[in-house]
């Protein structure tokens, strides 16, 4: 792939609606970044976009791409990638469209460890719809449609990919953009499923996680002494301590991706304009 | 003495009814005898009871009918079960030293032969191939040349060893011996005669999953279900041997958009379902659409609404198929007539979908999936296949469809519809696509005038494919005759041998059978050319007469069957006299 790719490359030219403010632009650009850098480049990399406010991103970057049905992104980028291995496959939406109507898939596409990266754009909100509780939202959180917040326990996105079996689980801040970026781009790099929980505080809708108060909470693994390598750190920084963590949580270096599982090697868009050869093989099967 | 032989073996699900079954109808088609199958969940009494049927001729048999001479009795209840299809000289093999069956009661008029089958099998070797005695005993009654028999089982068994294959053909013998010795003074007047030809045994959703293959599918996405799981099966196993791949999702929803993943990639995919998965995948359905995703969903159906009867025949889902999903949209239906069209139209599927970006249903239904059917292998020439993949441009001629400014337009607004279709990994073809409606571009609009365009050019595709495609019916009977029957789908190789009934009674009528609900066969000509006009089909409300008169507006004479059980020659040869000797409108068939 051609090395004198710039992450403008990735940008369309389409004018983003986003609010000013909204952290799906910083997120947008740490993607389009980590793309660049591992060397990628727009005519072979393909994006699906979930919907909402996040889902957008699709129509803001180009690359191939599909902004599909609410909480399918996931299932697409796994027929996407599958169906031709040397596509670079990113998947991004946001935490209702991952963890609450996509969340089925979620599960399952972490335990599928198919080789693409998901970024999930996490603002603990559902932003297009206007402000209603998503399932990563405060258990007191006020919305209109819980006035009282939702008094269920937020889903702890890490714990669940931890527990589906995860390869690589990591949370990045969408105004850290250099850590953004580095986190990002270790998901694409990684051989299995990438998964990277991306807080990307929605400024219209939420005021309790804020910028300000993801600048003040959160801290980076990297500097205790987390080894993401190890299941034990990992799970006591997601279950223990309580804090908001950033950088690489866990990863296994050792995980085979699914296409290498079953041996899925081919471009499946390359066939012959008859039927393939040995197929007479399948008649004579019946005899 | 009838042209046909009926042979049936039925016991309790769990008593290997059906590879026994197999094993003897490949038996028939390896002594180039054709076969037609069946299998029988058809309770009339409590679940639990299945049978696998088997009706052989030299000549090609396409239907059931209500007629049974032999049958391989497990439990008393598999008798009472078929007690109206046997009749005076049917044969009734038994093992009267089963517990079950000491008291059995063999009608006076019918041959009973009460077989030691556990006996003998445990001579043979074990207990597991009383079946297999069975079997053996079956081939003396019928006059069958057992040779036919060990080269079934060498199929069978012959992965398992040697040992395996001769301890069965063992047992098979002590089942023919005993019958020969126990029953020497027997006539049992049945008489298989073999002839030279070779034939194919397999059934539709084989058919389906092979003309997958051949028509370029290398990834299919699907979450199992009955009557589509043998789709799933069949290819996986197979399909990589050509690069492909087979991945069960974990639900309908993902699978659709697993499979529309693959296509966008490029690849010829597929995905089968039934009729509660199809509800799940009606979500996708308008965004495969409305991107213009060559994608082919095959829908094999079985009996609704909800979990209705899972392993039963129904035409339940027509409009299902047309009109699902919110909105409006284009999108073709295809419904292969025969084990054989199943393959045929499955490779046109691909070419469809890919032709016109569009979703085709492929619909099939639980009796054509289950049937197994013999052919001449010629039917299924490989070096016939054809490939058409539509408007694909690569990256000498990208630029033809790039605005000035190198942007690539995979929704350009052209005359026949079709817009230009890059494979990810093209240069200069990078693009999006979305549900939300969209501009040439693939971004979003909701600008009027662009709407109209994008809407009209989908509808266009359809014109098009109509100038471009031969969507005709299957013409069977007489075409010059006064009435008209017309089915869709399954119902053909029934309507086909009820036509010969029909004409031993004097009746003469044409029979056009339609692989094509949409876009389908113009009938204006035909049905105005009738008298009357009879509508074939199993469901409720007739799903398909509707559209004939829709399409037609004339009035035509329905045949509806919805018991779960698909029509028998016999039985739609009755209903055709029937609709056509009075007035009603509706005729139910019940068997
Ligand atoms: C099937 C379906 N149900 C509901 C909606 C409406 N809807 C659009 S986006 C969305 C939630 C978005 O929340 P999130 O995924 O967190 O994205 P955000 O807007 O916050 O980025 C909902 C409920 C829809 N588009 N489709
Ligand atoms: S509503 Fe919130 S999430 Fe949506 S664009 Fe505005 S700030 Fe961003
Ligand atoms: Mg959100």
């Amino acid at each position: 792939m051609s090395s004198d790719v710039r992450f403008t490359d990735f940008k369309s030219d389409a004018q983003p609606t986003w609010c000013p403010g909204c952290g799906d632009f910083g997120t947008m650009n740490g993607m389009m970044k980590a793309l660049a850098s591992t060397g990628n480049h727009p005519d072979d990399t393909f994006i699906v976009a979930g919907i909402g406010c996040s889902g957008k991103i699709g129509t803001y970057m180009h690359s191939y791409a599909l902004h599909g049905v609410h909480g399918r992104a996931l299932p697409v980028g796994t027929g996407v990638k599958l169906a031709n291995p040397d596509l670079e496959v990113m998947v991004a939406g946001g935490d209702g469209d991952g963890y609450s109507i996509g969340a089925g898939h979620f599960v399952h596409a972490v335990r599928r460890n198919v080789d693409m990266s998901y970024i999930v754009m996490d603002n603990r909100i559902y932003g297009l719809t206007k402000g209603q509780a998503s399932p990563t939202s405060r258990e007191d959180f006020e919305t209109a449609t819980t006035p009282e917040g939702p008094k269920q326990p937020p889903v702890n996105p890490m714990a669940l990919a931890l527990a589906a079996g995860g390869t690589f689980i990591a949370q990045s801040f969408s105004s850290d953009a250099q850590r953004h970026a580095e986190i990002v781009q270790e998901a694409i790099e990684h051989d299995g499923f990438g998964f990277v929980n991306v807080f990307s505080p929605c400024v219209t809708f939420n005021d309790v996680d804020t910028y300000e108060y993801f600048r003040d909470s959160l801290v980076d693994v990297e500097e205790s002494d987390h080894d993401p390598t190890d299941r034990d750190d990992a799970k006591e920084a997601i279950f223990e301590t309580g804090a908001e963590y950033q950088g690489v949580i866990y990863r296994e270096d050792e995980a085979v991706s699914y296409t290498e599982q079953h041996g899925v090697d081919a471009n499946m868009a390359d066939i012959p304009d008859g039927a393939p050869d040995g197929a007479t093989d399948l008649v004579r099967e019946f005899y | 003495m009838y042209s046909d032989f009926n042979w049936a073996i039925g016991g309790e699900a769990g008593d290997g009814i059906n590879s026994t079954g197999k094993i003897f109808a490949q038996a028939l088609s390896r002594a180039g005898r054709h076969v037609f199958t069946s299998k029988d969940f058809a309770s009339r009494i409590r679940g639990g009871y299945t049978a696998y049927k088997i009706r052989t001729a030299v000549e090609p048999v396409e239907s059931i009918v209500d007629r049974l001479d032999l049958l391989i009795a497990l439990t008393p209840r598999t008798i009472d079960e078929n007690l109206d299809d046997l009749h005076e000289g049917s044969v009734i093999v038994y093992d009267g030293e089963r517990t079950t069956m000491q008291n059995v009661e063999i009608p006076d008029e019918m041959l009973g032969l009460d077989v030691p089958l556990k006996r003998l099998a445990e001579e043979a070797g074990g207990a597991i191939m009383r079946n297999v005695v069975a079997l053996g005993a079956a081939c003396e009654a019928a006059a069958f040349p057992i040779d036919n028999l060990d080269s079934a089982l060498q199929k069978r068994f012959g992965d398992k060893g040697s040992a395996i294959v001769e301890n069965n053909q063992t047992a098979a013998r002590a089942g023919q011996d005993y019958v020969r010795d126990s029953y020497a003074d027997r006539e049992f007047g049945y008489d298989l005669e073999c002839t030279d030809a070779d034939y194919v045994l397999l059934n539709g959703d084989e058919a389906i999953g092979m003309g997958a293959i051949a028509g370029g599918c290398r990834f299919y996405a699907g979450y199992p279900i009955t009557p589509a799981t043998d789709v799933m099966e069949y290819l996986t196993g197979r399909i990589e041997r050509w690069g492909g791949h087979v991945v069960q999702a974990e639900d309908e929803l993902s699978a659709i958009n697993i499979a529309l993943g693959a296509a966008r990639a490029g690849a010829r995919a597929m995905t089968a379902t039934s009729g509660p998965g199809i509800d799940l995948m009606t979500e996708t359905f308008g965004l495969v659409a409305t991107s213009e995703t060559p994608l082919v969903i095959c829908n094999v159906m079985r009996s609704g609404p909800s979990t209705g009867m899972p392993t039963k025949q129904e035409q339940g889902d027509l409009n299902a198929m047309l009109y699902g999903g919110h909105g409006e949209v284009p999108r073709f239906v295809l419904a292969p007539t025969t084990v054989a069209e199943c393959f045929h139209r499955t490779v046109e599927a691909f070419n469809l979908a890919e032709k016109y970006q569009i979703p085709v249903y492929l619909t099939a239904d639980l009796s054509l999936a289950v049937t197994e059917q013999t052919y001449d292998p010629d039917e299924f020439d490989m070096d016939a296949v054809e490939i058409a993949r539509g408007r694909v441009v690569d990256e000498e001629s990208v630029a033809e469809w790039q605005a000035d400014d190198g942007k690539f337009k995979p929704h350009a607004v052209t005359e026949d519809g079709v817009s230009p279709r890059t494979i990810p990994g093209t240069s200069g073809g990078a693009h999006m696509t979305t549900g939300l409606e969209h501009d040439e571009f693939g971004r979003r609009t909701e600008d009027g005038g662009m709407r109209v365009e994008q809407v009209d050019k989908r509808a266009r595709k359809v014109d098009t494919a109509r100038e471009r495609e031969a969507f005709e019916p299957r013409e069977f009977g007489d075409p010059a005759a006064d009435d008209l029957v017309l089915t869709w789908g399954s119902s053909e190789g029934a309507m086909r041998e009820a036509l010969e009934l029909l004409d031993e009674r004097g009746v003469s009528v044409r029979f056009l059978s339609v692989p094509y609900v949409y876009p389908r066969p113009d009938l204006t000509e035909a049905v105005a050319a009738a008298d009357r006009v009879v509508v074939a089909e199993c469901n409720a409300t007739g799903q398909f007469a509707d559209l004939v008169e829709y399409d037609t507006l004339t009035r035509v004479e329905r045949i509806n069957k919805y018991d779960g059980v698909r029509f028998a020659a016999d039985e739609l040869a009755d209903a055709v006299a029937a609709a056509l000797d009075d007035d009603t409108t509706t005729t139910e068939v019940h068997a």
